[in-house]
């Protein structure tokens, strides 16, 4: 099946350590997101999997083979690209039966896997088209049925959804995940996007300078953040940090409060902190406000859509004493 | 050119530049189809008027012309196959990322700074020369009689000379072509598991395919109308053997000073090449369709 096993892979470009030394240990039929800030080395990461890229040290194995040294067609996995890298001069039917022809598979197996795989994805009456009389989520679906038709043990998905515009990419978004409860096959999947690891993984792994930072369910990574960067990366808007003597208070070297975790009131009271609104975003749901808070600077509040808020509006502000992160000097939670 | 004004300036202002293009054309076009059909020669300046179809009887009649023909097909098409194939090659070893590529892309792309007459005679003199040519000393290291390349294989030598002029610029067309290729596309293909010449075959060569129609195309034009090459080595002997199209006119209108007889020939030059250039056209033009 599709288990994939990282154990101290190290990969240099020349003298840059990209990833200095990773262990991951991905189960079969898992969806697992990789994020991180561009620059963490996930797509690097991705495309040692693929075998696009030799490991400097260390060992892949995919369902238990030792695959470090295999070329990318014998390790079974499938790519979907940013880019989708279709092949522009072949038709929708070629260019998702190219694997096929490429593994000398037989007409007849060749035209009942591209329907199949049309049908799955919608795409049976774009067959003769080509790739560049496509809109950009078709064009996804090309890519992604090239990808299943080869039915690999392992999907690898490289930020496939960057070039969509914002509600093609909730819908895509969607179809992927519905596609691996179909498949029910391994898929990795990198993005830089929190909501997208939030949204669509079994599992998350957070990458950052080529390290992993944690690798934890979405609810762990929100709920139970290992460190300060995990802390600040996952959620959105991103959690409050603090730190001086207000973290001292709560015996740490910094404190950090989602958004969603204040009480707002516009009353003083006890034990809370004073500030005045700067910005207020109303989304209608909801309403995030920029409060600079006296001493501690510029805090997000997540608040219900129903109340409006001016500019220099003062407000206090009470963050929920059971969801306040703390971490020490070396950013790692307490 | 949205609207009419605009429309209006800009043919106003393209105006210049196609008046002089076409005085360019239309009048030596025109006067050399007059000149066709004119006795016209220098040794006889007496002898003029109207000459009918006679220019053209003579020059079609000329007993090399069905050879010209020939060998001017044969050099194109020679040129052509040695150009577009060497140049494919040369531009996929280029695009490795192998040791010394600077100075090898210097040394593929220089020739097309020599001027063809200079080159014809580097070649004529420092390589095929079967006295002091250097394949000559070549042929005698290995103990063989030295060829004399002009002799035995004049049409031969010569594609092989305009080939080397003309590839440079294959390879460089072809290459800025390979280098447009998405590493994304290339890296899917692998994914797809096809090998070298799989990739080659089916995304490389298609993504070259408008490329090659503009070299084919481009360089069929310079092709049929080779004649430096031709006339500082073999004078387009021995007898008719390297003889192209455009020897012809040459031989009446310059060697003969018949300028009646030259334009023919330069007229007939010019149909054939709009023959061969309507086939080729069709043969390949639709890559040129996006």
């Amino acid at each position: 099946m599709g288990s994939i096993s990282l154990s101290h892979v190290n990969k240099s470009f020349g003298d840059v350590r990209v990833i200095p030394d990773i262990s991951l240990d991905i189960n079969d039929g898992e969806f697992v997101v990789f994020v991180g800030p561009s620059g963490c080395g996930k797509s690097t990461l991705l495309r040692l999997i693929a075998g696009l890229e030799d490991t400097t040290s260390g060992t892949i194995l995919l369902d238990g083979q030792d695959m470090t040294k295999a070329p990318p067609a014998r390790r079974g996995s499938a790519m979907v690209f940013q880019s989708y890298a279709l092949y522009p001069h072949m038709t929708v039917r070629d260019n998702i039966a190219f694997p096929l022809k490429m593994a000398k598979a037989s007409k007849e197996v060749i035209d009942q896997k591209v329907e199949y795989a049309a049908r799955t994805l919608n795409l049976s009456s774009y067959l003769d088209r080509r790739p560049c009389a496509l809109s950009g989520g078709q064009r996804q679906r090309v890519a992604i049925g090239r990808a299943i038709v080869r039915e690999p043990k392992a999907f690898l998905f490289d930020e496939p959804l960057s070039n969509l515009d914002a509600a093609l990419r909730v819908n895509m978004r969607l179809e992927i995940t519905e596609l691996h409860q179909q498949l029910k096959t391994t898929m990795i999947y990198v993005t830089h996007d929190q909501v997208e690891a939030m949204t669509m993984a079994d599992r998350i792994v957070v990458l950052n300078a080529g390290n992993v930072e944690q690798f934890g369910s979405p609810l762990d990574l929100y709920k139970k953040p290992a460190n300060r960067f995990v802390a600040g990366f996952i959620g959105s808007p991103k959690m409050n940090f603090v730190d001086g003597p207000e973290a001292a208070k709560h015996n740490a070297h910094a404190i950090g409060v989602r958004p969603e975790h204040f009480k707002l009131s516009r009353e003083n009271v006890a034990g809370t902190w004073k500030g005045k609104v700067g910005v207020a975003e109303q989304l209608g749901s909801d309403t995030f406000l920029h409060v600079h808070v006296e001493g501690l600077g510029l805090m997000t509040i997540r608040t219900d859509g129903d109340q409006t808020f001016n500019h220099g509006d003062d407000v206090y502000l009470t963050p929920d004493a059971a969801r306040i992160y703390k971490f020490d000097t070396a950013g790692k939670a307490i | 050119m949205a609207t009419a004004q605009t429309r209006t300036l800009s043919r106003i202002m393209m105006a210049p530049a196609v008046i002089v293009l076409l005085i360019w054309m239309i009048v030596p076009l025109v006067m050399t189809l007059w000149f066709s059909f004119q006795n016209y020669s220098l040794i006889n300046p007496m002898m003029t008027g109207f000459a009918g179809w006679a220019n053209y009887i003579y020059v079609i009649g000329d007993p090399s012309f069905t050879q010209s023909l020939v060998n001017t097909l044969i050099s194109v098409g020679g040129v052509l196959a040695i150009t577009v194939i060497g140049g494919t090659l040369l531009a996929l070893l280029l695009d490795q990322p192998i040791w010394g590529r600077g100075i090898l892309r210097i040394s593929v792309i220089s020739p097309f700074f020599v001027m063809p007459p200079v080159a014809a005679l580097i070649w004529k003199n420092g390589f095929m020369h079967p006295g002091y040519g250097m394949l000559g000393h070549l042929w005698k290291a290995f103990g063989l009689q030295p060829v004399d390349w002009f002799n035995q294989y004049p049409l031969f030598s010569v594609i092989v000379i305009v080939a080397r002029q003309w590839l440079p610029f294959a390879t460089l067309i072809l290459l800025t072509a390979l280098q447009s290729l998405s590493e994304e596309q290339r890296e899917a293909a692998e994914m797809d598991g096809a090998n070298a010449l799989n990739r080659f075959y089916y995304i490389i060569l298609p993504h070259m395919a408008r490329a090659i129609t503009i070299v084919i195309l481009i360089q069929t034009i310079f092709l049929l109308g080779i004649f430096a090459e031709i006339r500082v080595t073999t004078g387009g002997g021995p007898g008719y053997a390297s003889t192209n199209i455009t020897f012809p006119v040459f031989r009446t209108g310059i060697l003969s000073n018949d300028i009646g007889a030259g334009s023919a020939g330069g007229v007939v030059a010019v149909i054939i090449a709009n023959v061969v250039a309507f086939f080729l056209m069709r043969a390949v033009g639709k890559n040129l369709d996006a």
